[in-house]
């Protein structure tokens, strides 16, 4: 296959998958009765239409990029963090508890000290599922699974007991929520009449960062290699589960991160339902982007579009915004299923084995490494049985060697 | 209340409690022997339980209400079959990475539960469900009448399926093939054994099991549907399977465990003991991180191909 055939491999393959997601959506959208093209035209443009609504997908894009980058850093070293939920919600209380509790700190110290202690949050709730898979070999879905549901009972615990807003008690409505962070620790809304915040910038150098450390620095080198060969890295001398933690500490972190920012620059207090899914959605980010930091950041933007957009459908199409679940598991399926198509020599070399028998034009060199290119030496007959087999013995034909050269 | 009133309310409780990780953890045996980690069950248990909540919820006042039920329970059986199917167009034929692909599918099932459900019910509402069946007889005797015999008729179907299953797995060809495909591919392609087809029997097999027991939480336990209802039961019936070790007895014995937990922490509440409500919850997901950090010292024998998909023009 040469270069522009690949392209347009490649690039049918992408059709392909995308063809596949929005029907299996269109399916759902049918199923409740909704008009299948007004649906889809709510959810990707309707948001678009303001700067309320552009400046909206940014907010939601913030911590989504954040965690996506940590998921993509856990990703490349081979482990698949499903917790990012929960670390999330360990960022948000660790955060919120320590700017509560220093009010009187200067802006330039407290706002820096609760996004790091977000992190930290986050990033005990990471290293623990890291420790269990290097330790103790705890497959690392489950155990950030269930992590993320006892961090979501541990917050509720707090917010409706030992952090919650004494004035909650004194009125009587005992709504769940902390009191209000002290201004110190604010992210300055950027745009005047909207909730866009100054996390738009952390998040845009973290995203730098990221890619600095996995792709200029020794240790991301490692770490990229214990995530695409286990077996290989530790031949190598690379202390795989060591590797492991680290990964997992810094996934954390990124979610605990992206909880601190979410309450510092958006809600301005621990509420309940602040996570609200974006430990999920920020998967389907992370590997909507290509798990690479350029690809993250504007995947971010799409999805911030799809969580408004579906929003929208709810008043605009009747369609519940569950449906943006929906969107996201068959996306997930989808690219999954055409990673394995795309950039894959193989079945390109079958697929132009097969065209150029249909066209009727000579077969094109196999790529290096398929089986036609190097046949198996356990397809020609063994030597040492030469006595044993059966006609063949003779050299074969001299139509059959004519053909193999 | 005495002790012995508090214990027996614990297991009488417990039972009923184990049967939808046992029925999900028993397809998700069949799944994990055949090679591949279903983390999608959570998703198709959902599904199930909004499919088999349907026509008891529609068809309550219908000459049909009689069998609501059962049309509900094979609904979400079917489901269970297609979703199975879909996984294993996405993991078998497309070979994908089986965690991304099962989280995937979880989101689709929720996602979609969820969706039908906002729009069609709308509340959370009850439904008559599943009415008990007490055995005649049995259900007399002391203790143990009211602890085994005196439940719906899918909680002796649950215990029944596992020496059903069990047979099945180690006594007949298909499971011969279902352990080969998940041990030894290789092999069991070099002796004819379709790998592919076998996979997707297993993935269908267990999709049914997922959404039968999603049916049973949504029909027998809860008798409604939420948003919710399945809380990461899907999940905990994954790990049963490695605490089980792969085996339908074992996943009984983690079931039970599992639901003499939830049943203790409910007993705590209603017994007016003062512990904080939300760490009683996190009790069972504790316990499912425990119990696989402890499972693993023993390095018990699992499908040596979990999680690999098979490529016959691979070359080892």
């Amino acid at each position: 296959m040469n270069k522009s055939m690949k392209a347009v491999y490649n690039a049918v393959v992408i059709l392909a998958a995308a063809a596949a997601a929005l029907g299996v959506g269109a399916l759902v959208f049918a199923a409740v009765g909704a008009d299948i093209a007004k649906a889809y035209t709510v959810i990707l443009t309707e948001p678009l239409k303001d700067l309320i609504g552009l400046t909206e997908i940014a907010v939601r894009a913030i911590p989504l990029t954040l965690i996506a980058l940590g998921i993509a850093i856990a990703f490349r070293s081979g482990t698949l963090n499903i917790g990012a939920e929960g670390q999330m919600m360990m960022g948000i209380l660790a955060a919120s508890a320590t700017a509560i509790a220093l009010p009187d700190l200067p802006k330039p110290v407290l706002l820096p000290l609760a996004v790091l202690a977000g992190a930290a949050g986050g990033a005990v709730w990471g290293t623990a599922a890291g420790i269990l898979k290097a330790r103790l070999g705890v497959n690392e879905i489950l155990s950030t699974v269930m992590l993320n549901y006892i961090a979501a009972q541990f917050y509720t615990f707090l917010l409706r007991g030992p952090m919650m807003d004494p004035e909650e008690l004194v009125t009587g409505s005992g709504t769940p929520q902390t009191v209000r962070i002290p201004r110190a620790a604010w992210l300055d809304r950027l745009i005047p009449g909207t909730r866009l915040h100054a996390g738009a910038f952390l998040a845009l150098a973290l995203a730098v960062l990221v890619f600095i450390l996995l792709w200029r620095t020794s240790a991301g080198f490692r770490m990229r290699a214990a995530g695409a060969e286990a077996k290989a890295a530790r031949y190598a001398g690379i202390r795989v589960e060591r590797y492991v933690v680290a990964a997992m500490l810094l996934s954390g972190a990124f979610a605990g991160i992206a909880g601190a920012v979410e309450i510092l620059g958006v809600h301005r207090r621990a509420i309940e339902g602040v996570s609200g899914g974006y430990g999920f959605t920020g998967i389907v980010v992370s590997l909507f982007g290509g798990l690479h930091p350029a690809g993250i950041v504007p995947a971010s933007l799409f999805f911030g579009l799809l969580l408004l957009g579906a929003d929208m459908t709810q008043r605009l199409a009747d369609v519940p915004a569950n449906m943006v679940l929906v969107l996201q598991g068959a996306i997930i399926l989808a690219i999954v299923s055409a990673r394995q198509f795309m950039n894959n020599p193989y079945v390109q070399d079958r697929l132009a084995r097969k065209l150029s028998r249909l066209l009727g034009k000579p077969a094109p060199n196999p790529p290096a490494g398929s089986r036609e290119a190097c046949p198996d030496p356990s397809d020609s007959p063994d030597p040492c049985l030469a006595d044993e087999a059966e006609p063949r013995t003779g050299g074969g034909s001299p139509a059959e060697t004519e053909e193999h050269r | 209340m005495s002790a012995g009133s508090f214990i027996l309310n614990i297991l009488i409780l417990g039972v009923p409690f184990s049967v939808a990780l046992l029925l999900a953890g028993l397809g998700e045996t069949i799944n994990q022997r055949a090679g591949v980690f279903n983390l999608g069950c959570e998703g198709i248990m959902a599904m199930g339980a909004f499919l088999a909540f349907l026509p008891p919820y529609f068809l309550a006042d219908t000459p049909l209400a009689g069998s609501a039920n059962l049309i509900g329970l094979l609904l979400a059986i079917g489901a269970g079959v297609l979703l199975g199917l879909l996984f294993a167009l996405v993991v078998v034929t497309f070979r994908a990475p089986q965690g991304i692909a099962g989280i995937g599918l979880q989101m689709l099932g929720w996602g979609t539960a969820g969706t039908l459900f906002r729009k069609y019910v709308g509340g959370v509402t009850g439904v008559a469900g599943i009415a008990p069946l007490p055995i005649p007889g049995l259900s007399r005797i002391p203790i143990l009448g009211p602890i085994l015999f005196n439940h719906n008729p899918l909680v002796y179907l649950a215990f029944l399926l596992v020496p059903v299953f069990w047979y099945v797995l180690f006594k007949t060809p298909w499971g011969l093939k279902v352990r080969a495909v998940g041990t030894y591919p290789r092999a069991a392609d070099s002796l004819g054994i379709p790998v592919a087809r076998v996979r997707y029997q297993a993935l269908a097999v267990g999709g049914a099991m997922a959404g039968l027991a999603g049916a049973y939480l949504s029909l027998a336990q809860a008798k409604m549907f939420a948003d919710d209802l399945i809380a990461g039961r899907g999940f905990i019936a994954v790990a049963l399977v490695y605490f089980g070790r792969w085996n339908p007895v074992g996943v009984l014995g983690g079931a039970l465990l599992f639901s003499l937990a939830q049943s203790l922490q409910l007993s705590i509440q209603v017994a007016g003991i003062d512990f904080p409500y939300e760490f009683a919850v996190m009790l069972p997901y504790a316990l499912v991180i425990l119990v696989l950090a402890l499972v693993r010292k023993s390095r018990m024998a699992g499908p040596a191909e979990l999680g690999r998909p098979f490529d016959r023009e691979q070359r080892v």
